[in-house]
């Protein structure tokens, strides 16, 4: 997934960059116009909604806020947080908590994953750097730019589509104001479209930090977004009148109580198998 | 190499179709040619009464599940997730005896309950265990992996199980984890998961805290651990040895097999990956026997699935049934039919996107299972039953997967990391009918060179999608082709 980053979406590259680096575009333009025929060019076959990762470059540009400079540690209790995901590993395997790590630091740093950080996962779990970013770079989930606070994760993926997932999204860039990779001047918002997000029979549906929003209207996807601008906790899970994964109309199922504990005589059903054979 | 110098002709050229002179490079891939090996691709039909797939051939039937025969009791949330409510529902009931049981009994109980796994392969659970070594010979220890990736576009089901009635999967994951004389369990969960897998979390430390997992697991005298791992936003990780890799903090690629996992897994020891709904059935199974479980579904598919129904049906929702219920009994009976009536019906993948969609006239008479929906060309996969009806503009959808697909390839093989792009441009163009015919058999050639030539099975999925569409709609690609040539041809004359 990552190479195939690198190489496919010359118009990911020129977005991201030009927030990072505002001296670069003019040539990376140029990058982008060479790795792109010139057929796919007059057709647009790229463009349609040329979606927008968190991932973006694959390689690191020095930004004012991130440098290898730039000081990040662990608060105290991440650092306590982070002895508990040690002991759930072999002690030779410390390497295999380097996505809970990488996941910590970046809710400790606000959404994003700054260079700095990954350093220091390396050094907390004795890897080589290069292991650490080569993680980073892989996971969707690690964005290695600034990000704004929200993350507004737009599901598209064909059982959201075919429930009007599209709309939603233009309802969000509308009411937002920003386009797809893009964040708002207030550094409230991130924007993204997101590949399956597993709540399909709830579709279409957006997340946005830690939570699911499902059952979206184009009203209701703004009110959500209204309500965390205001800084208040919009219902999470389903913005209609329905219970989880049960069915707008009602169920189907599940209508009579769950019985209680059972379980056969199992000393019979021992000798039984032994039997039969 | 027919292919490639056609492929060089797709990505470098800059007009076929409006071209003075329309170039013959084509020819040996257009007209008939490839269509007869599209339709060879079809199993031959054998005779109407041998097609034991379909309902209307089949005297008993399925479907129509009573509430005492229900696994996830509390799939609604009803009752309480946690600890007290689990064990009001009958979990951890027991689960002492059922450890001393024993590895062979479980096993053997597994193998005769019919029970398959519920990941998508759809390979017997029980055997799948069996290929454990029993105890540690070299002392190397076993370990579990459950596969809480669930990533396949339509599928919700695990995220159900594991917020809703996370006590079935761990309980699960001891009786499993003593069927493979494992040492230790690691759950792994998607990264998006975050209240899912919270609430797991919270189940696993409840059952630390009584006891019932960790040293002496519920008094069993058997030592077992339940570890909750997650990824961060990769689909390959439900692949099983990405997932070992994910696991064990590298980029999640899928190994090479042999060694397969059973012998050399995570940590280099053996391992078995299985899916969170196959593992959370276990309990109930032991407790229920395996009678019970093989009474329902036909022969080879028992028991009872999760089904996860989306797209335009008037009431989407997962729900538990019977195997083998008849595909369009489940719409009518638990969705509130499709939108707009069974008439308005376009086709329905039936199992998760990386299966082939079915048009209507198949859906009409198959069943939901493992065999019925392969001998149709199709598969059960998740049971994540993605319904279209007649608005829905199909090569979109199945662009849509293919972009999916080039978007989640890990790019370690270069059929999948390059073709799945490929797939995608080719729809993308398909869609808006910018295209030639004989294009049409190329996207179907580059399917074939995709499957079965890369490490793991994401180059099939991506390839099948596509291969359905082509399949069942062709006529349609066609049409598209035509109505854009006319479309172009009237304004060069015009102009």
């Amino acid at each position: 997934m990552a190479m195939l980053r690198a190489g496919a979406s010359a118009l990911r590259r020129v977005s991201r960059v030009s927030r990072v680096a505002p001296s670069a575009p003019a040539l990376i333009a140029d990058e982008a116009a060479l790795l792109r025929p010139a057929a796919m060019q007059k057709r647009g076959a790229w463009s349609p909604t040329a979606p927008a990762y968190a991932g973006g470059l694959n390689v690191h540009r020095d930004s004012a806020d991130n440098t290898v400079d730039t000081p990040f540690d662990f608060s105290d209790e991440n650092y306590a947080q982070i002895q508990t995901i040690l002991k759930r590993y072999p002690k030779n395997y410390a390497a295999s908590a380097v996505i809970p790590l990488l996941d910590l630091a970046q809710r400790q740093n606000g959404g994003w994953l700054p260079l700095s950080a990954m350093n220091k996962v390396a050094k907390l779990l004795g890897m080589a750097p290069i292991r650490v970013y080569e993680v980073a770079s892989f996971y969707t989930m690690f964005n290695r730019d600034k990000i704004g606070k929200y993350n507004v994760q737009v599901c598209t993926t064909t059982p959201c589509m075919l429930r009007g997932a599209y709309d939603i999204l233009d309802a969000v860039k509308e009411h937002l104001g920003v386009e797809v990779g893009g964040d708002t001047a207030d550094g409230l918002f991130h924007v993204m479209e997101a590949e399956c997000l597993g709540a399909c029979v709830n579709a279409p549906m957006v997340q946005i930090n830690d939570h699911f929003y499902e059952d979206l209207t184009k009203k209701t996807v703004k009110s959500v977004l209204s309500d965390l601008k205001a800084g208040r906790q919009p219902k999470i899970g389903p913005q209609i009148d329905r219970n989880g994964c049960e069915g707008p109309q009602g169920r189907t199922s599940l209508k009579t109580p769950a019985g209680g504990p059972f379980c056969r005589d199992l000393a019979a059903a021992k000798e039984a198998q032994e039997k039969a054979q | 190499m027919a292919l490639r110098s056609n492929f060089s002709r797709i990505i470098h050229s800059s007009r076929g179709i409006f071209a003075a002179t329309p170039t013959r490079a084509f020819s040996p891939l257009a007209g008939t040619h490839f269509r007869s090996k599209a339709a060879a691709a079809t199993p031959a039909a054998p005779p109407k009464e041998e097609e034991t797939w379909r309902v209307s051939n089949y005297s008993g039937s399925h479907g129509g599940l009573s509430d005492e025969n229900r696994v996830f009791t509390n799939l609604y949330r009803d009752g309480d997730w946690k600890l007290e409510g689990a064990l009001k529902r009958g979990d951890w009931h027991k689960t002492k005896d059922l450890v001393q049981m024993g590895r062979d009994w479980i096993i053997n109980e597994i193998k005769a309950s019919g029970l398959r796994g519920r990941g998508g392969a759809g390979f017997p659970s029980g055997l799948k265990y069996s290929f454990m070594p029993n105890g540690s010979p070299d002392g190397r220890p076993n370990y579990l992996v459950v596969n809480a990736d669930e990533s396949e576009p339509g599928t919700c089901k695990d995220r159900e199980i594991m917020r809703s009635d996370p006590h079935k999967l761990v309980e699960g994951c001891l009786l499993v984890g003593r069927a493979m004389s494992a040492r230790a369990a690691y759950i792994y969960v998607r990264g998006e998961f975050i209240d899912e897998r919270r609430a797991l979390e919270v189940a696993v430390q409840e059952a630390y805290a009584k006891g019932l997992i960790g040293k002496n697991a519920s008094g069993s005298g058997y030592d077992f651990d339940v570890h909750v791992a997650y990824g961060a936003g990769a689909y390959i990780c439900g692949e099983e040895t990405a997932m070992i890799e994910s696991l064990e903090g590298k980029q999640g690629k899928p190994r090479l097999k042999p060694p397969f996992p059973a012998n050399i897994g995570l940590y280099g020891c053996p391992t078995t990956v299985t899916n969170v709904e196959t593992v959370s059935v276990v309990p109930t199974i032991l407790r229920r026997g395996s009678d019970w479980f093989a009474s329902m579904g036909r022969t080879g598919n028992a028991g009872t699935k999760l089904f996860c129904i989306s797209g335009h049906v008037n009431n989407p929702c997962t729900v538990e049934e019977e195997m083998s219920i008849p595909l369009r009994e489940l719409i009518d009976r638990h969705c509130g039919g499709v939108r707009g009536g069974w008439n308005n019906l376009l086709a329905i993948i039936p199992g998760g996107s990386s299966v082939q969609l079915m048009p209507r006239h198949v859906c009409e008479d198959v069943f939901m299972d493992f065999d019925s929906l392969k001998a149709v060309g199709s598969g059960l996969g998740t049971a994540a039953v993605i319904v279209m009806d007649k608005s829905t503009d199909v090569i979109a959808a199945i662009a849509r997967l293919s972009y999916f697909y080039k978007h989640e390839s890990c790019g370690q093989c270069t059929p999948c990391r390059e073709g799945t792009g490929w797939l995608w441009m080719l729809m993308e163009r398909m869609k808006a009918g910018d295209a030639k015919v004989e294009e049409i058999d190329m996207l179907w050639e580059i399917t074939k060179q995709i499957e079965g030539h890369t490490i793991c099975a994401l180059g099939d999925a991506a390839a099948w999608p596509v291969q359905g569409v082509i399949r069942h709609f062709r006529p349609e690609f066609e049409r598209r082709i035509a109505e854009f040539q006319a479309r172009h041809e009237k304004a060069e004359v015009s102009a």
